[in-house]
């Protein structure tokens, strides 16, 4: 069967003017337990890729400039 | 990033340690101090620094046993009576009498414990009848004094490599484990004369009721590979069919939490503010009276804090808003709901294997060893009841220190190149396909029919009408999956994983003809208790023939006795009409 592209709106979001990873952070991707966040290619700037995250803060608490904001994922709100 | 590279690799080394969330560290560490010329290797499918169940923190311990409030002995006959009597006594014994040295080694690493005006241990009774509850002040730096103690240790840590199998050797010792990274799909192949194994619980096995595949009680993280990898290893586990059941905030799936507001005066309320259960420790007799007043007239149940004075409430409120689960305080200001103010109204979790607040977990002895030669396990995925956080470290330990001298006497174990090449096409097989079914989708599915089939009240033919469905399941993971890239690799690694833990907690739980523990294994078509027939554990197998089966093991005779009268004790959670 063929495959759909289905849109989420997801938990965490990242302030692109205090994020730094175009400066080589990569810090909130690195302590991620489920591995959802990547640098993206087009802007140099963090960003959750996929909608798989227990919410549980470590980017938010470790990002050095305070960039990182996670909400409660919409299911559960 | 997540593009899929061909390639393996492969390391040497003595003790590998699978898993680097509480146990795994502490394993590492102990194995590493015991003999510093070994080499030790963590293999952590996230990142040391913040993975596992106590990725934020912890807000206390819940077990602890400290001289002058509680005694081994008493400890042990609690747990015996919370777990309905199916514990071999010795490994609970022998954590009971070790956790004290490690609660000071902990302090050491820099985990302040709280203490009273006196300098005592400030230990709280939240238990039904010992007292071993010890808040962390600063809880959420556990895993920051960890990393540092690891790296002092200088431990070899490989982060994002997710272990897939163990491999045994010629003569039947353990060999090794494959792993592949999580980030590009290459292998790692760990040639190692023991390994440990501290992959945390099944945590992703219910669906929670929100429907949001990641908003498990458990770090979702923890998806139960530790239980599968053992089986096909050909470990037994035990006692699987005794599930983990929580009473968690409702919608939040983070912890009510007992210990935290109970010693403050909070407690467990039906819809009219009353107290129906004695004890709010967490046991599976009390979920059952959790459960039945849930279902009641007096329905659904709250965490009740309103009752108390604003600042304690709002104290309460400060713990658990910033330690273990942090976001739950934005959870809570999106409701507008104040502890002070509100009851908070509360949920049943959905089911998994974690024996860190239940018992079912890889068959260990005292001494963490499984019954795979050179196999350990600890922490939440190993079999001893009721562990928590200061279990997994202390039996973490004592796994590592049994580890080193294992590694000590043996050479490495042979094993078959042939497993390796089978591995790699397992664990490849969706990224050569164009089009499929992806693991998102089947993991949706099973997990659906775990708790349409699995979750208590647990009825036989319903078992066996999810034995039907979880193996058309499994004819779609094996033919149809499709992984696109590494990342989606890794959940569909995860998908299999899940499916054969429901297929343990299905098999494990038709093979004990009773009930037993409460909601956890409430079976409506076998209602009674049967100690005559049924005091033993359950031990769940891969056969000769390679089909799964279950068989009795008897229970070690008791070290402390339990009397007749005691032994019902967690039975009497119900607080039975007022005059």
């Amino acid at each position: 069967m063929p495959l759909a592209n289905t849109s989420t709106s997801v938990p965490v979001v990242v302030d692109e003017d205090k994020c730094i990873a175009d400066k080589g952070c990569t810090v909130c991707v690195d302590v991620c337990p489920l591995d959802v966040l990547r640098i993206s290619e087009l802007t140099g700037k963090a960003y959750m890729k996929f909608d798989e995250c227990w919410y549980c803060m470590p980017c938010e608490a470790d990002c050095p400039t305070g960039a990182v904001t996670v909400n409660i994922p919409y299911l559960l709100k | 990033m997540d593009e899929i590279t061909a390639g393996l690799s492969e390391i040497d080394c003595d003790v590998l340690v699978i898993g680097g969330g509480t146990a795994g560290p502490m394993a590492a560490y102990k194995a590493k101090m015991k003999n510093p010329d070994a080499k030790v290797v963590l293999l952590e499918k996230a990142n040391v620094k913040r993975s596992g169940a106590i990725s934020m923190g912890m807000d206390g311990l819940n077990n602890a046993v400290i001289p002058g409030h509680s005694t081994p002995e008493q400890y042990t006959k609690e747990i015996t009576i919370a777990n309905d009597g199916i514990v071999d006594q010795a490994a609970v014994l022998k954590y009971a009498e070790n956790c004290f040295e490690m609660i000071q080694e902990l302090d050491r690493f820099g985990i302040r414990f709280q203490k009273d005006e006196n300098g005592d241990y400030d230990v709280k009774k939240v238990h039904h009848m010992g007292t071993y509850v010890l808040p962390m002040p600063n809880g959420e730096t556990v895993k920051k004094a960890l990393y540092r103690q690891l790296r002092r240790a200088r431990i070899l840590i490989s982060n994002r490599y997710m272990a897939t199998r163990l491999l045994t050797g010629k003569s039947g010792r353990i060999a090794g484990a494959i792993a592949v990274n999580t980030r590009t799909a290459e292998f790692l192949v760990v040639r190692a004369k023991t390994v440990i194994m501290s992959m945390g619980a099944a945590g992703r096995l219910g669906l929670p009721t929100s429907g949001y595949l990641f908003g498990t009680y458990e770090n979702a993280a923890n998806s139960g590979e530790g239980y599968a990898m053992a089986y096909h290893a050909g470990a037994k586990l035990a006692n699987l069919e005794c599930f983990q059941i929580n009473p968690l905030i409702k919608d939040y799936n983070g912890p009510a939490c007992a210990y935290v507001a109970g010693p403050f005066g909070g407690y467990t309320a039906n819809a009219k503010g009353e107290r129906f259960i004695e004890c709010d420790y967490w046991s599976g007799q009390m979920m059952q009276e959790f459960y039945k007043e849930l279902q009641s007239g007096n329905g659904p149940v709250f965490l009740r804090l309103n009752h108390l004075r604003q600042e304690t409430a709002d104290h309460i409120e400060h713990i658990l808003h910033t330690v273990e689960r942090p976001s739950r305080g934005r959870f809570h200001e999106a409701r507008g709901t104040r502890y002070a103010q509100t009851m908070i109204e509360m949920h049943i979790s959905e089911i998994g294997f974690c024996s860190g607040h239940s018992a079912s977990g890889v068959f260990v002895d005292e001494c963490a060893r499984t019954t795979v030669p050179g196999l350990y396990a600890a922490g939440d995925m190993a079999s001893v009841p009721h562990n928590y956080m200061l279990g997994a470290f202390t039996n973490g330990a004592i796994a590592g220190e049994d580890a080193i001298d294992f590694a000590a006497e043996v050479d490495f174990d042979a094993y078959d190149r042939a497993d390796v090449l089978a591995e790699q096409e397992r664990v490849l097989a969706p990224t050569r396909r164009e089009d499929g079914i992806p693991p998102n989708q089947i993991e949706y599915k099973v997990r659906r029919l775990v708790n349409d089939y699995l979750q208590p009240p647990k009825v036989s033919k319903k078992y066996e009408l999810a034995q039907q469905r979880f193996a058309e399941a499994r004819e779609d993971m094996e033919q149809v999956m499709v992984a696109r890239d590494a990342h989606e690799l890794m959940r569909a690694l995860e998908v299999s994983s899940i499916l054969d833990c429901a297929d343990m907690a299905a098999c494990a739980s038709l093979y004990r003809a009773e009930s037993r523990w409460g909601l956890y294994h409430w079976r409506t078509d076998y209602p009674e208790r049967n100690d005559d027939e049924w005091k033993c554990h359950v031990l769940l197998g891969k056969q000769d023939d390679g089909t799964m089966g279950c068989e009795k093991r008897a229970v070690q005779p008791y070290i402390v006795p339990i009397s007749d009268d005691e032994k019902d004790a967690y039975y009497k959670q119900r607080i039975t009409a007022e005059a």
